[in-house]
């Protein structure tokens, strides 16, 4: 989730390239000669078929791939908004958002910067727009931030920085755009606009106290506190304006999504950004995720096919169902995947469910239904390129866990949108919805821990998600094959076969 | 212990769900329940009818059976001859009990094609300027359950209004007799009438009404109290369109060495023809000069080996690669009778919605292409090199074929189809590049039945070697 990826020769952009973009484009390799069609050859870990030659006479080493992110051009996010207006929720929830589909972002929060600079938070004077002294510090953080993100999007591989800072004023925005230009950024603003006293009261509750600033005060202190440090801004708070602003590209969001007002998307990513915006909303709920019970392949030790649950899955299910009731959880929704193992585990839960395809478990194309001594024995080769990227590695005539989160991204887009939802998947499917949620890397997500009999209960509070773990006393095989150490192509059936977990 | 499976699934899909599950077999659940009015607001000439048709069509596509009511065309029923602006003046007595009677068949009539024809979304494409027009029309919903979303479209450019104009008023039956000027000047007329009693969806008023507001063509949007999921996707789908003129080139790759065999699925290389005709479409690309041409293939070595000929940079989209055969994967048509007869026979009966065991149906493939159509409405020119199953998916799409006729729309090899979007729909220009190819279109033969003999279920096969 945290490459770069560029497309085989998408139009020359006028924007400053990465080194990054320089090596792993293929636009200097695109013949402008018209008529030699350059020999293929499959690259061995992602199936993807990729024209010769190459740069010194290897391989290349990247190829395009449609995913998404069309642009070019790095973009850069700003926040717009009085403070506790839900900005720094939106950034994170975005940045976590757009990594976890591909597009390397990452936050850049002022306010950060300024307790690093100043060390102790006194009180709001700080902010008054008449502490020149506290405005010149604001003014350095400002900038040292932005020098990070112009590193990060021009050196660092970085598609997306998001400036979470409130850049209220007129005068801020401007010099912002005018440092994207120099660069070469296209500037997206995001501004939340909210005059609800009770919704504005919560944020503040829910992660202002709790924040360095106020450490050292009580509950009463702080909300008098922070509630000052709103007003410092609002005086010279200058919202964005229909007529004024009319050329920039922007999403108001009022009310916390009652109502948005767009203005001029430029690009696909933007276009994505707005649809996520519009689909998140802050009302409690939990998402409960699950595997299907334990299936007769599992027994077996075999990866993938569409087999029955065996006896303890079925035992699995019933208390499942029992679990499910004794939540008395409001209005649930219950999701399985199109496998049979999956609808026999919702059958057991007395609520309506619906079958998404989507959440199918990942397609082991030439090894479903092996068993991992077997997968060794026909595809030593294939078993170690899988060890060697886990996350990447496709299977011949399957797919990779990144072709799994392309597939997965609409559920994750309804989960937004719902309330609370049982999604009963599959171990891989599972392992990246989990990512999505607790912003795991694509390092991290194929060994995600997801055993069977295990309920994760996920519930949304302040910037994070809160995970409780729930076994339901029903035993079950492991299906976890943690990396063994070796993964050389070379590597003995043993080295192999180190990790693989006991089954019948 | 696959073809029994893929049997028995087929059975479920041909009933109707009964106990917990609640979704048809499709492979999205509905995540919709009450039927959704949508409600077009706007001047003449404003575009009301070019969104109903193409939000009707994208819905349609995507599984929500969505119909348009156009009022216009209630009127011109029951009206038969149109004389001139005087029919539209606010003082016409007559008149508004004619328009008002119209309105009200046709809300008539979208009751009818929620409760009788299954339709989810009904488009109501009328001006619906005054408020009062507005809220006898929530009214009505209410009383019936239906959702209601308004798409209010607000465009005071004159140059886009008289394009319009040009575009599609002065061609329609009310102008048959007339002639350009005199059509413009009478429409202009008209808009004159409905702009005197225009009442805009207001931020205050209508502020627990759910709508979107469209300025300029897309340059500006206002939503509000978007309610669920379908809202969501109209609201993003017309985000993503624009009216820009642009072309759309679909074709298959080349003829493959699996092709020449009668093979389906697969991941061959290209036979020497196949290598010809790619050739022969970048010598064709370069004469037809396009600007800015982006072109897009599978992830499958066909489709990427043609676009290799084209000199030009591409991109690769796993989602446009063929349809999965699962089981049946490089078998021959014969081959395919002869293992899983039934699976064929099943095949015929319902091609659309017919899952390969182990591999993917029509319908799935059209979830799958969703995103690949939402960035060609986005973009400008574009050359789709793609597989024939999949073509067929993308053809039906911006031809607006239902999905009995999409599997077996004409896609054949070796040919370009060039996609030219005008007034309400989309011109198509078919190209041949004179290079030989199989067939590989198999019709549906008479015969279906599970029980059918060899030969009747081999009737439609293609030539191959």
């Amino acid at each position: 989730m945290r490459e770069h990826l560029t497309a085989v020769g998408t139009e020359k952009a006028p924007c400053q390239t990465s080194i990054a973009e320089a090596i792993m484009s293929s636009r200097e390799v695109v013949p402008s000669h018209p008529v030699s069609p350059r020999e293929l050859t499959q690259n061995p870990l992602k199936k993807i078929w990729m024209p010769l030659p190459c740069k010194n006479g290897l391989p290349q080493k990247h190829i395009s791939q449609r995913k998404v992110c069309m642009t070019n051009c790095p973009t850069l996010i700003v926040t717009v908004g009085l403070p506790a207006r839900g900005k720094t929720y939106i950034s994170k929830k975005l940045t976590r958002y757009l990594n976890w589909i591909g597009v390397p972002t990452r936050e850049f929060n002022v306010g950060q910067y300024r307790r690093e600079c100043v060390k102790i938070y006194k009180s709001f004077e700080f902010f008054r727009p008449d502490n020149e002294e506290g405005l010149k510090i604001r003014q350095q953080c400002a900038s040292a931030a932005l020098n990070d993100v112009r590193q990060y999007l021009a050196d660092e591989g970085g598609q997306v920085a998001v400036f979470d800072a409130t850049n209220t004023t007129r005068d801020r925005r401007l010099t912002i755009t005018a440092f994207a230009e120099q660069n070469g950024f296209k500037v997206f603003f995001v501004e939340s606009v909210c005059e609800d006293p009770e919704v504005i009261a919560e944020n503040i509750v829910q992660v202002k106290l709790g924040s360095p600033d106020y450490m050292n005060c009580n509950t009463e202190e702080a909300m008098v506190d922070f509630k000052k440090r709103i007003e410092c801004y609002e005086n010279s708070y200058e919202t964005l304006d229909e007529v004024q602003d009319r050329h920039l590209s922007y999403i108001k969001i009022i009310d916390v999504g009652r109502r948005y007002l767009v203005n001029q998307v430029q690009d696909h990513i933007q276009s994505r950004i707005v649809y996520y915006l519009m689909n998140i909303h802050i009302t409690p709920r939990s998402i409960y995720l699950c595997r299907h019970g334990e299936s007769d392949l599992n027994v077996k030790g075999c990866i993938g096919g569409d087999s029955g649950l065996s006896p303890r899955g079925r035992e699995f299910s019933k208390h499942l169902g029992k679990f499910i009731e004794s939540q008395e959880i409001s209005d649930l929704k219950v999701w399985t995947s199109q496998m049979k193992r999956t609808i026999q585990t919702a059958e057991a839960v007395s609520v309506p469910y619906e079958q998404w395809k989507a959440l199918n478990e990942i397609d082991a194309g030439v090894c479903e239904e092996m068993m991992y001594e077997e997968i060794q024995q026909h595809y030593p080769l294939e078993f170690a390129l899988r060890d060697q990227d886990k996350y990447r590695y496709r299977y011949p005539k399957g797919e990779s866990y990144e072709d799994l989160v392309q597939r997965l991204e609409p559920v994750i887009m309804e989960l937004e949108r719902q309330e609370n939802v049982l999604v009963i998947c599959h171990q891989a499917v599972m392992r990246c919805l989990l990512a999505y949620f607790r912003d795991k890397s694509a390092e991290e997500l194929p060994y995600l821990e997801c055993p069977l009999h295990t309920v994760l209960k996920l519930t949304p509070v302040a910037y994070g998600c809160k995970v409780e773990s729930i076994v339901l006393n029903v035993d079950a095989v492991n299906t976890h094959r943690g990396r063994p150490e070796n993964i050389n192509i070379h590597r003995s059936t043993e080295d192999a076969l180190q990790t693989v977990p006991a089954h019948l | 212990m696959h073809v029994f499976s893929a049997i028995m699934h087929w059975e479920r899909e041909r009933e109707r769900p009964v106990g917990k599950s609640l979704t048809s077999w499709a492979s999205v659940p509905q995540l919709t329940n009450s039927p959704t009015v949508i409600v077009m607001v706007g001047l003449p000439a404003r575009g009301k009818t070019y969104i109903s048709k193409k939000l009707t069509r994208y819905l349609n596509w995507i599984g929500f059976p969505t119909k348009v009511f156009n009022l216009g065309e209630y009127r011109r029923d029951a009206v038969q001859t149109y004389k001139n602006f005087e029919f539209f003046r606010h003082d016409n007595e007559e008149a508004m009990q004619i328009r008002k009677a119209c309105a009200t068949n046709a809300l008539k009539d979208i009751s009818i094609y929620f409760s009788k024809d299954n339709g989810q979304v009904a488009v109501f494409d009328a001006t619906n300027t005054t408020r009062e027009r507005r809220v006898s029309i929530v009214g009505f919903a209410k009383e019936n359950g239906y959702k209601v979303f308004f798409i209010e479209s607000i465009c005071n450019d004159p140059d886009i209004i008289a394009q319009n104009i040009t575009e599609v008023k002065v061609s329609s039956p009310d102008y048959v007799n007339c002639d350009m000027e005199e059509a413009l000047a009478d429409f202009l007329q008209r808009i004159e009438c409905y702009n005197q009693f225009y009442v805009p969806l207001d931020d205050e008023k209508d502020r627990n009404l759910s709508y979107i507001k469209i300025f300029d063509v897309g340059s500006r949007y206002l939503v509000n109290q978007l309610q669920d999921h379908i809202q969501s996707r109209i609201v993003y789908y017309l985000m993503n369109i624009h009216v820009t003129p642009r072309s759309i080139y679909l074709t298959r790759h080349g003829e493959s060495e699996l092709n020449l065999l009668g093979r389906i699925g697969g991941d061959s290389g290209l036979s020497h023809r196949g290598h010809k005709y790619a050739a022969s479409l970048g010598s064709f690309l370069k004469g037809q000069k396009i600007n800015d041409l982006k072109v897009w293939t599978s992830h499958m070595k066909r489709t990427i080996q043609t676009a290799e000929h084209l000199g030009v940079p591409y991109e690769q989209w796993k989602a446009l690669n063929e349809i999965d055969a699962g089981v049946c994967e490089e078998l021959t048509y014969e081959e395919i009778q002869e293992q899983h007869p039934e699976e064929f026979a099943l095949r015929d009966q319902d091609k659309y919605r017919y899952r390969y065991p182990m591999g993917e149906s029509y319908e799935d493939l059209v979830h799958r292409l969703e995103p690949v159509i939402m960035e060609l409405e986005r973009q400008e020119n574009v050359l789709v090199v793609c597989h024939q199953a999949v073509m067929r998916c993308l053809l039906a799409y911006l031809l607006n074929k239902s999905s009995d006729e999409l599997p077996y729309l004409k896609c054949p090899l070796h040919t370009v189809l060039k996609l030219t979007p005008v007034a309400y729909g989309c011109n198509v220009e078919p190209i041949s590049l004179n290079v030989e190819a199989v067939n590989t279109h198999r019709e549906r033969p008479v015969n279906v039945d599970v029980t059918r003999d060899p030969a009747e279920a081999l009737k439609t096969i293609p030539d191959h070697f």
